[in-house]
């Protein structure tokens, strides 16, 4: 069981990780803006996620931390 | 007595800064000064020090730079126009509080010049050679022996301070064979510079060598926290030497080579009778203001000999607050004057004539 | 367990630089490599004059700020006085392939036993978009309004190659970070070019082709597309010299 934390005001909404989601289980938000006023990105289907850290891998931002 | 050894000028400075401790030099080769470098390039790697060639003026500055950051002395040498290259570096040091020492052995200029002795490079080194708001510690040495008192003391001051310093000398200076008794071995500097980069060890936080500061408020306080410690130094660290100045009527300002050649021209003029002293400034910035203006209120007028068009001379009139007259005495170009050109000064003064 | 998160040698600070620009990325790879060997608290880091400058907020080991094209000079200096640290340079192509390619040049040369991260995005990033020495011959930029025209301004400097042609120089690569492969072939690539270091081996380049998508004016996403269309072509990836191999 792969886990997913975001540290979110530090996301730039740039949207890389979602591109590189092989699972494409990420979005940006379409709802909400951080503290910076980016959309920051969410995860959609936490229980598809396999941990694979590709999104974390392409964040500029270090936003996420992956656990499994 | 120590025996005294027979050492050009610029020997004299390599060897000097060698016993206060300082074992990084990078230089690159310009005349007059060449025997820096190569003196350095003898006896470093024989005590464990670096001495490095760098591919410019501006590269050699920036490894002082890098040295400088992890709190040990090093310093480079050069001439006029190698020292128009260090600026920038010079002023990056300033900037980021980096205490080094810069041996500037002055020739002619402006542009490639010549290569004869100068004193051209008063402005740029006194009014702090870079831009922004700062100064360097300056000082003129008028010996050999000079050469290497100073080193010492130039190196043990901008570690004091943390700042920069430039031994101005010139070509004469640093060309000249005298008999010189070199200094003790001392550490002319402090060991424990917990500012360095040295690296964090995992038991602090990261030290951070700067010169950038965006924020205009902090740059400001940056800027008056750094003159008022100028103003500690100009209180401190002022240093002249006054000669013949009991009963001076005229009194002879000069600095460096033209300071001994002035000096043979006020024996010449007291055997005529005319009562003549000099005070001779060690220390070009801080500028010895305080004897000046004292003197001022004795002397009739004063005469500034120098190897440029009056330079100091702006530093004189300011530091008597003009109240007395000056006059000027100057050979360029790698002119220098002999002492009876300026012996006809101090005749001309005398007579109420100039 | 965690098997992804922020590395140590990354300070707790946010990287101020525009969305999607991969100088985070990089940064990252960086600290990876600095915390997989072990040698945070002997590393110092050397930051150049350009969107990187702030790279002493950024890295938690002792920094240094040069001015801009003298970090390798600076580096000398450093690792001449500590020679048991591990010094890096941190430089873009303004910086390392413009101003401050005497430095580079020279430093390479003498094999000076440090490591240069060099970031090439082909434009001047922090002024706002100017034309570098790496910018692409027909590239757009602020100084090079109708495309850089090799006629006037010349062709782009590769630096991989020119380094080559030098004796000294232990480990040269070309890397870049645009999709999740390429990003864990840049990071061996940094790590070697540090764990040279630590061995002696002397002077070790990785060139790191980076995105600018704000000044490129193009979507971060599709930044990354144009390093492969446009970058890759002239900038080829690969290793140029690597004196173990």
């Amino acid at each position: 069981m792969a886990r997913l934390t975001f540290k979110e005001e530090l996301c730039k909404g740039c949207g890389l990780c979602v591109a590189a989601c092989p699972k494409h289980i990420l979005e940006l938000s379409n709802t909400h803006l951080n503290q910076k006023g980016y959309a920051p990105v969410k995860l959609m289907k936490p229980e598809e996620c396999i941990g694979c850290a590709a999104c974390a891998t392409m964040c500029p931002d270090c936003v996420i931390t992956v656990e499994r | 007595m120590k025996e005294k050894v027979l050492m050009k000028g610029n020997e004299a400075i390599a060897e000097a800064a060698i016993l206060a401790g300082c074992r990084h030099y990078f230089g690159y080769p310009i005349t007059p000064q060449t025997e820096v470098a190569a003196y350095m390039a003898k006896k470093m790697p024989k005590i464990g020090g670096t001495f490095l060639q760098a591919e410019s003026e501006i590269a050699a500055i920036n490894m002082v730079y890098g040295v400088a950051s992890t709190g040990k002395p090093s310093m480079t040498s050069s001439s006029s126009p190698g020292i128009s290259l260090k600026c920038e570096g010079i002023s990056y040091l300033a900037g980021a509080d980096l205490p080094a020492l810069i041996v500037d052995v002055q020739r002619g200029g402006p542009g490639l010049g010549g290569i004869q002795p100068s004193q051209s490079d008063y402005f740029l080194a006194t009014r702090g050679p870079g831009h922004g708001d700062f100064h360097v510690l300056v000082f003129a040495p008028a010996s050999v022996q000079e050469m290497a008192d100073l080193t010492g003391r130039a190196l043990h001051l901008a570690w004091k301070y943390r700042m920069p310093a430039m031994l101005l000398a010139d070509g004469t200076m640093g060309q000249m064979m005298e008999p010189v008794e070199l200094p003790e071995e001392h550490e002319a500097f402090g060991t424990d510079n917990p500012w360095a980069a040295v690296g964090t060890g995992m038991k602090r936080p990261h030290n951070i060598i700067n010169s950038l500061e965006l924020s205009p408020e902090r740059l400001e306080e940056k800027n008056v926290e750094r003159f008022e410690r100028y103003a500690e130094i100009e209180k401190n660290e002022c240093a002249w030497e006054e000669y013949r100045m009991e009963d001076a009527e005229i009194c002879i300002v000069s600095y460096g080579i033209t300071a001994r050649i002035s000096r043979n021209a006020i024996v010449a003029a007291r055997a005529e009778g005319i009562k003549v002293g000099m005070i001779r400034p060690i220390t070009l910035w801080p500028f010895p203001a305080e004897p000046l203006l004292a003197a001022a209120d004795k002397v009739d007028s004063f005469l500034c000999v120098e190897l440029n068009m009056g330079q100091m001379k702006d530093d004189l009139e300011l530091a008597i607050r003009c109240r007395k007259p000056v006059d000027l005495c100057y050979r360029v170009g790698g002119m220098i004057p002999t002492s009876d050109e300026v012996l006809d000064h101090i005749r001309a003064l005398a007579e109420g004539g100039r | 367990m965690i098997v992804f998160e922020k590395p140590k040698a990354l300070a707790d600070v946010p990287f101020h630089y525009c969305p999607g620009c991969t100088h985070g990325i990089i940064h990252r790879l960086v600290a990876e490599a600095i915390d997989e060997l072990g040698v945070e608290g002997k590393t110092i880091g050397i930051a150049p004059v350009g969107c990187s400058v702030l790279a002493y907020n950024y890295f938690a080991c002792d920094m240094i700020e040069a001015s801009h094209g003298r970090a390798p000079a600076v580096a000398t200096g450093v690792k001449r006085a500590l020679p048991e640290s591990v010094v890096f340079t941190y430089q873009g192509d303004g910086d390392l392939a413009s101003i401050g390619l005497c430095e580079t040049v020279s430093t390479a040369a003498r094999g000076e036993n440090i490591t240069v991260i060099f970031i090439n995005n082909a434009i001047y990033g922090m002024t706002g978009g100017q034309m570098a020495p790496t910018s692409l011959i027909g590239q757009v930029t602020q100084t090079s309004p109708y495309g850089r025209d090799p006629a006037s301004q010349g062709y782009p400097i590769k630096v991989c190659e020119l380094l080559a042609t030098l004796d000294a120089p232990a480990y040269l690569e070309r890397v870049t970070v645009n999709n999740v492969k390429n990003v864990r072939i840049a990071k061996r690539a940094i790590k070697k070019a540090f764990q040279n270091q630590v061995e002696g081996k002397g002077f070790s380049l990785v060139e790191v082709l980076s995105t600018c998508p704000t000044n490129w004016g193009m979507t971060p996403q599709k930044a990354l597309e144009w390093i492969d269309e446009a970058m890759i072509p002239e900038y080829p990836l690969g290793v140029y010299r690597d004196k173990e191999a």
